[in-house]
């Protein structure tokens, strides 16, 4: 099987490491990942922002860097799910001459493109990833991987198996975190309003580290956890699972520390009840 | 554009982000949002768990199914329902517009020479501004009816073509006693309001109560047909709205948004409208349908908005949770990205000629991986200043550091570390290490947060 990283314009920019992960924990798993070179973006903010003529041609070239592998696999649930669900439209809408080409490229890959958890529980077949991470870490379903693509319990599953990880359950968890792409600019405001209650809720678990599959959300959620001293560090789902021994930067931080909590002003209560999670 | 009168925005009304600044610093309307959201969405949840498995979803593309026919062949479907509504000694009038709605009213008033009527508060008659209107021809509105209540004006949730039945799911008895004690009834209904058929009605009573407050039916079920000797009103007068829904109709992607049944439980899962609340949207309904339907009745397919109008596709995170929570399977989501598309590929928006710049610039710069590598170049070298100071950033970017940290550009992007190590195989070494790179502020592994220093 010919496996390809999709790492996508904001992780190789902005988030390497995630990438030297996902490459050094699938070569543990015994497989070899390749990086096509002429990979750039998959156009999600070009489309989510009403800007389809700019993402259609991003697409294409999608399409064709990534034809001549078997799986795709990316740290990245919006990206992903921006080419399965939303590539077959731009090619549906294509009117030029190199229209249907571009169809039948799309048809092809977009299927064969797996969020890193789908790559490793479905494809690959294994949830123990033989990762060490002695810290307590909670977990943040992203909108897009968890309504959009349905990974639904998957990265728990690979979490559980994570030697000396202590798993958190993180109050209203399914509930968006407020980053939205262009509208963590654009309406930056409410979308921070949003991010504090997400920001409140983690600080509640006393958990060390949040972990998400997808590091747009986890900047949003840890550039609030940041400014306000939240003491709480973010690492990619990917991170975690390359893990082999305790992280160093990671101070113990006391769980369900209410200091912490008093840091929100908005809900200065240190427990609430975890009932009311939208379905 | 005709000079059709549409769904009125209110007068004055700013952006959505300046709206929604001021909703935001009312910590009391915050705390109110929180909660009764919180409230309708476990109801909601309870009521849809108790169906057995699947049950819930097979309503909801059954719902949708019979919308997607009343939408496609809806003239069919009217003039089905007209002639159903005068054999049963009822009368229809058509109105294309809110104005047009409000005027019907005000003759049918004059006509039973009726000083004051009972307005049941609906969304179609908010949407027309009804009272507003009627206040203006000097006839006073009431609110509830005590006795025989002379003129009531109310909204419907579904007409039935098949027997020119109006249906109506009420909150409380004074809607039951609304359609029981007047003389004269006037209902005002959308023109998609119709259904094909009476056994159609079974789904949207399993939809609708369960969406709409968790309910596994209401007790405040109205129906009636035309008028019968010697009870209920002697009256019956439909009023069709069209205002803006026929040129919705021409657009297929954004149709669906017809679907709606009015229950709002999209509003109560939105993360942005449980933030912010109704007011900010400055249209009817609020929230996610009202971010869609809104943009839709003023006339976005066909002509240019105006700026409040165009904030409002971009009042969503796209997160799916009122698609998830629909009982009608509209794809808001969707439906938002495709009205951005119109207001910036299609130029039906105010021209933001910076943001334009903005995407054709990063465009070029992911049109080709030697692009991108220069960009990663040029942001690495910022990362000195970001890493220092991670709350202010200039530029359109400042709006993330206004509440946010911004996560500091590595030195070295992955592209580059791949080649260069031959994708990590010719490197050896611990996870943390980057040969080559002697800075002491880069150890930072893979967080997405400066650290401050303490
Ligand atoms: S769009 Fe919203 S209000 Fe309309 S039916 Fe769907 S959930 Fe209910």
């Amino acid at each position: 099987m010919r496996i390809a990283l999709f790492l996508t314009c904001f992780n190789d920019t902005l988030f390497p490491e995630t990438g030297k992960s996902v490459v050094r924990l699938l070569r543990r798993l015994g497989h070899d990942v390749a990086f096509p070179y002429e990979q750039t973006c998959c156009g999600r903010m070009h489309f989510d922002s009403g800007y389809r003529r700019d993402a259609a041609p991003l697409a294409r070239a999608f399409a064709t860097a990534f034809a001549p592998y078997d799986a795709v696999v990316t740290p990245s649930a919006s990206c992903a799910a921006m080419v399965r669900g939303r590539h077959p439209l731009l090619a549906r809408d294509a009117r030029d001459k190199r229209a249907d080409a571009f169809r039948e490229r799309v048809d092809a890959v977009a299927p064969r493109v797996f969020e890193l958890s789908e790559f490793l529980v479905d494809v690959l077949g294994v949830e123990d990833v033989g990762a060490f991470f002695p810290h307590t870490v909670t977990y943040h379903p992203t909108c897009h991987s968890a309504r959009v693509l349905g990974v639904g319990d998957r990265p728990l599953r690979l979490l559980r198996k994570v030697r000396g990880l202590r798993l958190a359950e993180l109050p209203d968890a399914s509930e968006c975190c407020g980053f939205g792409g262009a509208f963590a600019l654009k309406n930056a405001e409410t979308s921070t309003a949003i991010g504090a209650d997400k920001a409140a809720a983690v600080m509640r678990t006393g958990a060390q580290v949040l972990c998400a599959d997808d590091n747009s959300c986890l900047a949003h959620i840890g550039g609030l956890l940041s400014r306000r001293h939240g003491g709480v560090r973010v690492l990619h789902l990917a991170d975690i699972l390359a893990a082999t021994a305790p992280h160093p930067e990671l101070a113990a931080y006391p769980p369900g520390d209410p200091a912490h909590a008093s840091l929100d002003p908005v809900h200065p209560a240190p427990d609430r009840p975890r009932e009311g999670v939208p379905r | 554009m005709t000079a059709v009168r549409r769904e009125p925005a209110f007068l004055g009304m700013p952006p959505f982000p300046e709206a929604a600044h001021h909703a935001l610093a009312d910590r009391r309307l915050r705390a109110e949002l929180r909660d009764t959201s919180r409230t309708s969405r476990s109801r909601r949840a309870e009521a849809v768990d108790e169906l057995p498995p699947f049950v819930w979803e097979k309503l909801r593309r059954a719902g949708a199914v019979i919308k997607d026919d009343v939408i496609a062949r809806l003239p069919d479907h009217l003039e089905e329902l007209e002639g159903s509504v005068v054999a049963a000694g009822g009368t229809v009038h058509w109105a294309r517009d809110a104005d047009e709605a409000n005027a019907l009213v005000i003759r049918i008033a004059r006509e039973h020479a009726a000083a004051e009527v009972v307005g049941v508060p609906a969304a179609t008659t908010r949407e027309t501004g009804l009272d507003d209107a009627l206040a203006d021809a000097g006839i006073r509105v009431r609110a509830t009816a005590a006795a025989n209540a002379g003129l009531t004006v109310r909204g419907a949730d579904f007409a039935i073509a098949e027997t020119g039945t109006v249906c109506a799911v009420d909150a409380d008895e004074n809607g039951l006693r609304s359609v029981t004690l007047p003389d004269v009834l006037v209902t005002v209904l959308g023109l998609e309001q119709v259904l094909p058929a009476w056994r159609d009605l079974e789904v949207f009573l399993h939809l609708l109560p369960r969406a709409s407050t968790g309910e596994r039916m209401s007790p405040y079920v109205s129906l009636w047909t035309g008028v019968t000797d010697d009870d209920g009103p002697r009256g019956f007068h439909l009023i069709l709205l069209d205002n803006g829904r026929s040129d919705v109709l021409a657009d297929r992607m954004g149709r669906q948004a017809l679907r709606c049944i009015r229950c709002s439980a999209c509003l109560d899962v939105c993360p942005v409208y449980t933030r912010v609340g109704g007011q900010a949207y400055g249209s009817v309904p609020p929230g996610p349908i009202g971010a869609i339907l809104a943009p839709q009745l003023r006339g976005v397919n066909r002509h240019d908005v105006d700026a409040q109008t165009a904030s409002l596709p971009y009042a969503s995170t796209l997160c799916g949770a009122c698609f998830e929570a629909c009982p009608v399977r509209i794809d808001i989501p969707a439906v938002l990205a495709h009205q951005r598309a119109q207001l910036t590929d299609l130029g039906r928006g105010p021209a933001r000629h910076r943001e334009k710049a903005a995407m054709s610039a990063a465009r070029w710069g992911l049109a080709e991986p030697w692009r991108l590598g220069l960009a990663q170049h040029a942001a690495a070298l910022g990362r000195h200043v970001i890493a220092r100071m991670p709350h202010v950033l200039a530029g359109p970017l400042a709006r993330w550091t206004d509440g946010r940290d911004a996560p500091a550009p590595p030195p070295e992007s992955f592209r580059t570390w791949f080649k260069r190590t031959n994708g990590g195989l010719d490197e050896g070494g611990s996870r943390d290490e980057v040969p080559g790179d002697t800075d002491d502020e880069t150890a930072e592994g893979p967080s997405a947060t400066p650290r401050e220093e303490p």
